[in-house]
């Protein structure tokens, strides 16, 4: 492969989404500036300036018309896609972690940081089609597992909400009563905190990454551990391909081994996994710090990674990569 | 016949010279390029000649809705708006990079391997069926690396134990409690050497092998014989290519005897192999 290298962040990459028809790359970053890409090419689009903090999160909506953004600045936006002008900003007390449209991309949950005392929320918001007529209401408030809330995402059907974060636990909500549905078993979960939380193309199941060097499998709708993949380093990413039963993990290195020099620059490596023999298929090198996104176009035909480094690497996978055999 | 007069043009050969000539296409090479060659007149009557080079290449996967060819042409915004042309933020690698696979188990790179957490061995178990005699797990790891290899006294010594440890034990001497490994306990059955050099007394000797084979084709072909503790095929640094010998450890006598009987004469890649005892054949 030939990855397409994208520097357009000066600050470490945060998370990558694609657009639903896959022709739009959407990255965050440290920066306070997240930007869209042409995710055939690499062109980069333009920038939506308004941000005073990083931005940690965002998603855009199913027509990608609308794209809302999280950031350390205490506030939610919502952006025009093609023009770049902000819609609205939902202010808050503490950072927002995570953002994520429903179905329908008539309500948004989003996820506050435990700060100066408060602690940690999962809210849902509803956005309105025309943004004069958008409330800053809340139409849920959950407050508070232990610790940061480092991603919460609908279920199947809108009817949960799932989260995961610094307490390493998966917990389920219902959306009309707030009440928590589930909870991930202590001793066969994650045991350190959980970095990455991404769903499968249908929402069935999903996958989790962890500062404990391991992947979960899970299912949606009764929390079942369906598969575990391990890895030698800490995960910051993972995802699911909507195409294949293959699943990408990323992360960073051993603190151990952070003062080694290696002189073979760009080591850091998405793993890729067989998502139902647990196997490892291969590792694709190039990041010159560790992975903090990762994500796989709705076709499957390619995939993206940001890494600490501020790069964007956009890889359209070889013919070969589809017929692997196991 | 307009404003050209025959007389005036060069005679190359031929004399339907005034007309020119017909056009050619060079085929697609190999890159796709396709060269269309016309010649014309121009407008002052001079013959020119027009070479139209064309390059087809279907963008991967580039089946775009209508709304995407849309946004393809939506104007730049943001920090992107005054964006120069020489702005160099997205470029392509000088590097292939690859997925690369992991190494199938029993190759070179499995040696330096230190304590390797089991977890990890797992996790790069490649396609050779490894068993192990003290668990009689399967496919999971080596005897050597078994996780209960103190728990059952082994019936031959497969356990390697480095030499220090070994010393320090015995004249650490009974009556103190302090570890003692399987082989220097009671009633453990030790046949006089360890592991390691039991290994190297199995060790066979594979020459005239061809410039392009490696472990793993060698370890297909003795994998048959008995399970295999090492493979190794010398290389010349500097070219990359074989040096056409290569020895394989076996766990068992027996299994490395039958290997040499079967493959000595045996003809792999075109030339006959010679397989034969490393060290001279003790008996």
């Amino acid at each position: 492969m030939r990855p397409i290298l994208m520097k357009g962040h000066e600050r470490p990459l945060t998370f990558l989404k694609y657009n639903r028809e896959g022709d739009l790359l959407f990255s965050c970053a440290k920066d306070h500036n997240p930007t869209v890409w042409f995710a055939d090419n690499g062109e980069r689009l333009g920038t939506y300036r308004g941000h005073n903090g990083a931005v940690w999160c965002c998603d855009v909506s199913r027509d990608s018309m609308r794209l809302i953004t999280g950031s350390a600045d205490q506030s939610v936006k919502l952006w025009n896609v093609q023009t770049g002008a902000q819609l609205y900003s939902f202010n808050f007390d503490s950072p927002a972690r995570s953002v994520d449209f429903s179905v329908g991309d008539k309500l948004a949950v989003i996820t506050t940081d435990p700060f100066m005392g408060l602690p940690s929320t999962i809210q849902v918001k509803r956005i309105a089609r025309d943004p004069n007529e958008q409330s800053s209401e809340s139409v849920l408030t959950i407050k508070g597992p232990q610790g940061r809330i480092n991603r919460a995402i609908w279920g199947p059907l809108n009817k949960t909400i799932i989260s995961a974060g610094e307490d390493a636990v998966v917990r389920v909500w219902d959306t009309e009563t707030g009440q928590l549905l589930k909870e991930s078993d202590k001793e066969t979960g994650h045991q350190k905190t959980v970095t990455s939380l991404s769903k499968s193309a249908d929402g069935s199941h999903f996958l989790t990454g962890s500062l404990d060097k391991s992947a979960k499998l899970w299912d949606a709708r009764t929390l079942t551990l369906i598969k575990t993949y391990v890895t030698e380093r800490p995960v910051n990413a993972c995802a699911i391909s909507p195409l294949l039963d293959h699943v990408v993990i990323g992360g960073g290195q051993e603190a151990v081994h952070v003062t080694t020099t290696d002189r073979r620059a760009g080591k850091f490596e998405a793993k890729f996994f067989h998502k139902i023999l647990q196997e490892e298929i291969g590792g694709v090198k190039g990041h010159f710090g560790p992975i903090n996104a990762l994500a796989f176009n709705p076709d499957g035909r390619s995939f993206s990674s940001g890494g600490e480094d501020g790069y964007v690497r956009l890889h359209h996978f070889d013919p070969d990569y589809f017929t692997i055999k196991m | 016949m307009g404003k050209i007069r025959w007389g005036e043009l060069e005679d190359d050969a031929g004399d339907l010279d005034f007309l020119p000539q017909p056009l050619v296409v060079v085929g697609p090479d190999e890159n796709g390029a396709k060269k269309v060659i016309e010649y014309r007149f121009d407008d002052e009557g001079n013959k020119v000649r027009v070479t139209t080079t064309t390059r087809a290449r279907k963008l991967t996967g580039a089946r775009l809705s209508k709304r995407a060819i849309e946004r393809r042409s939506w104007p730049k915004f943001g920090d992107a708006e005054y964006e120069d042309a020489g702005a160099r933020f997205t470029m392509v690698s000088t590097e292939e990079i690859l997925l690369e696979r992991p190494r199938v188990a029993g190759s070179k790179a499995e040696e330096p391997q230190v304590a390797e957490d089991p977890l990890a061995a797992v996790s790069k178990s490649g396609a050779v069926l490894m068993v192990c005699r003290t668990c009689g797990k399967k496919g999971d790891h080596w005897t050597a690396k078994c996780p209960y290899k103190d728990l059952a006294p082994p019936t031959e010594s497969l356990i390697d134990n480095p030499p220090g440890a070994e010393t320090a034990a015995s004249q650490s001497g009974t009556g103190k409690s302090t570890y003692v490994p399987p082989s220097m306990r009671a009633g453990a059955v030790r046949s006089g050497t360890e592991m390691k050099h039991r290994n190297d007394e199995n060790s066979v000797r594979i020459t005239n092998l061809s410039e392009d084979t490696r472990e793993p084709d060698l370890l297909e072909l003795v994998d048959a014989f008995g399970p295999i503790a090492r493979i190794y095929v010398a290389m010349d640094q500097k070219t990359g290519v074989s040096r056409g010998f290569g020895f394989v450890n076996f766990f068992n006598r027996e299994d490395a005897e039958r290997a040499i009987n079967k493959l000595n004469g045996y003809g792999y890649d075109n030339l006959i192999l010679r397989v034969e005892w490393a060290t001279p054949r003790p008996n």
